[in-house]
């Protein structure tokens, strides 16, 4: 993403003057932590999709293979134009595959 | 055509002001001591010498609201208010502010309750202070007219577009019948001209305004708001000039009384200026080296008119009419001198005089006193100063 534009270059009182044009407005920038599925860690039991308040969980149609030779055959990513960063998905994580990291500007 | 010279009350004043530049929408509440500008208003548009809308709401809340509704889609716009209605209004103003709109508001200052007082000082104008608006305050009946014209001008500047307030203050300014040269339409036109704006409401061109902006957008629409504030001091000075030209009286952002040799300036806003000039000529004859500054263009705040008739003071004495409990500065007007004083490093007694809270008169007699409270501390610095406010007329 390139530098945003300054307060100069901004339209004239926050006026958006192109209509419909949220559809490109990422929510992403609220995030302060970024939420890491560990892939060998995760067991594929949903619980993060289910929580997840965005929704900002995608379920992959992506077989996974682990190191220790189990085969899954949907993988869990996160959408990160929308996650906000909240965190429920690694709190609930029950095998705390997800981790929370700081995001670096 | 052709100006016509009217006995109007202040109020009226402004009524007729906003006549003379055709606004398109008025929205007010009523409230003492601003109601009678829209009950005029209102008898202009009913008998059909001003085709305006005239929206009648249920609070200033909503006053403010429909005016920045209306200016958004391109609108002329005018509301008045005062005290309880203004405080009302104060989440409004900084939507209308930042948002660009240039509304044009009268305030017939007045105190805030409690305990309820309908009459003057500056409390409700001074809380207004923080919210991005331009604000001038008028002398008296004729300035309040004049102000409110040029007020238009400032406000609909492409440089500028924000709202403006006119402040005069209440029964002072607002009851009191003067003779008021009034301003024809076609020559308040002429020097306002109404004008279409980049961004206004249209069906044909949708945009979005007054959206949600998350922390990465936010600051810079307030940087934005100060920087058009800040280049409207410039705009002010050109529409005053203008108006010179135009209509032969001269406005500045702050008027100098004899301050070239004064020992001590007084500085002080609204109708009290009046008092205190009168009082100045007076000390004068008896050889009293005092001055007067009086402020009429409030925000911005005017320090470099101010400064030059400062630079020669040994004392400065700020006449307050609010006060700002518990602050370091007590008055607030005396925070804008005081900082204007300190950012050029001049080490001066500054002092504050609180006066005529709810109406109390301000009389020549207040301000023999503060001159004369003002003079003992000739040659002393800021840190000779043990208690830098005193309440003038207040009953121990």
């Amino acid at each position: 993403m390139g530098r945003a534009p300054g307060w100069r270059e901004l339209p004239r009182g926050a006026v958006i003057p192109e209509p419909g044009s949220s559809v490109r407005y990422k929510t992403y920038t609220w995030r302060v932590l970024r939420p890491v599925i560990d892939q060998e860690k995760c067991i594929r039991c949903r619980i993060c999709w289910t929580y997840c308040p965005e929704p900002a969980i995608i379920e992959v149609e992506e077989p996974y293979t682990t190191r220790t030779g189990r085969t899954y055959r949907v993988t869990y990513r996160v959408d990160y134009d929308y996650c906000k960063g909240c965190g429920i998905c690694a709190e609930e994580c029950p095998v705390k595959a997800i981790t929370m990291v700081e995001e670096v500007v | 055509m052709g100006r016509k010279l009217l006995p109007l009350s202040g109020n009226y004043a402004v009524a007729y002001a906003a006549k003379a530049v055709d606004v398109d929408v008025i929205a007010a509440y009523p409230i003492t001591p601003q109601t009678a500008v829209v009950e005029k208003l209102a008898e202009f548009v009913a008998n059909g010498e001003l085709d305006a809308e005239f929206i009648h709401v249920e609070s200033e809340h909503s006053a403010l609201s429909a005016v920045v509704g209306a200016s958004a889609a391109g609108a002329r716009v005018f509301t008045a208010t005062s005290a309880q209605g203004l405080l009302l209004m104060y989440e409004i103003m900084h939507i209308a502010s930042t948002m660009r709109l240039p509304i044009v508001m009268a305030i017939a200052t007045r105190a805030i309750s409690a305990p309820i007082n309908i009459w003057c000082d500056h409390s409700d104008f001074m809380a207004a202070s923080d919210t991005g608006w331009v604000m001038l305050m008028a002398l008296n009946a004729q300035e309040a007219h004049d102000l409110t014209v040029a007020a238009y001008r400032i406000a609909e500047d492409p440089e500028v577009e924000l709202p403006v307030a006119v402040g005069y203050d209440g029964f002072w300014v607002s009851h009191t019948v003067e003779p008021v040269e009034v301003l024809d339409t076609d020559e308040a036109l002429k020097y306002a001209p109404k004008r279409r704006r980049q961004y206004v409401l249209d069906p044909e061109r949708p945009l979005t305004m007054g959206p949600l902006a998350s922390p990465e957008w936010y600051f810079e629409f307030r940087v934005q708001l100060h920087d058009a504030v800040e280049r409207s001091r410039e705009v002010i000075l050109k529409a005053f000039d203008e108006f010179r030209r135009n209509f032969g009286r001269a406005y500045r952002p702050v008027d100098g009384y004899y301050t070239d040799d004064a020992a001590v300036v007084l500085v002080s806003m609204g109708s009290a200026s009046g008092t205190a000039l009168s009082y100045v000529e007076e000390a004068r004859r008896s050889g009293i080296r005092v001055g007067l500054v009086n402020v009429r263009q409030f925000r911005p705040f005017p320090e470099e008119e101010l400064y030059k008739h400062l630079e020669g003071a040994e004392v400065v004495a700020v006449v307050d009419r609010a006060i700002n409990p518990g602050s370091a500065f007590v008055g607030p007007l005396y925070s804008d001198v005081a900082l204007t004083l300190f950012k050029r490093g001049r080490n001066i007694p500054v002092l504050d005089f609180i006066v005529g809270l709810g109406g109390r008169a301000v009389t020549r007699r207040d301000f023999d006193e503060i001159a004369r409270r003002s003079l003992t501390y000739l040659g002393k610095r800021m840190k000779d100063v043990k208690q830098h406010y005193a309440f003038i007329g207040v009953r121990e």
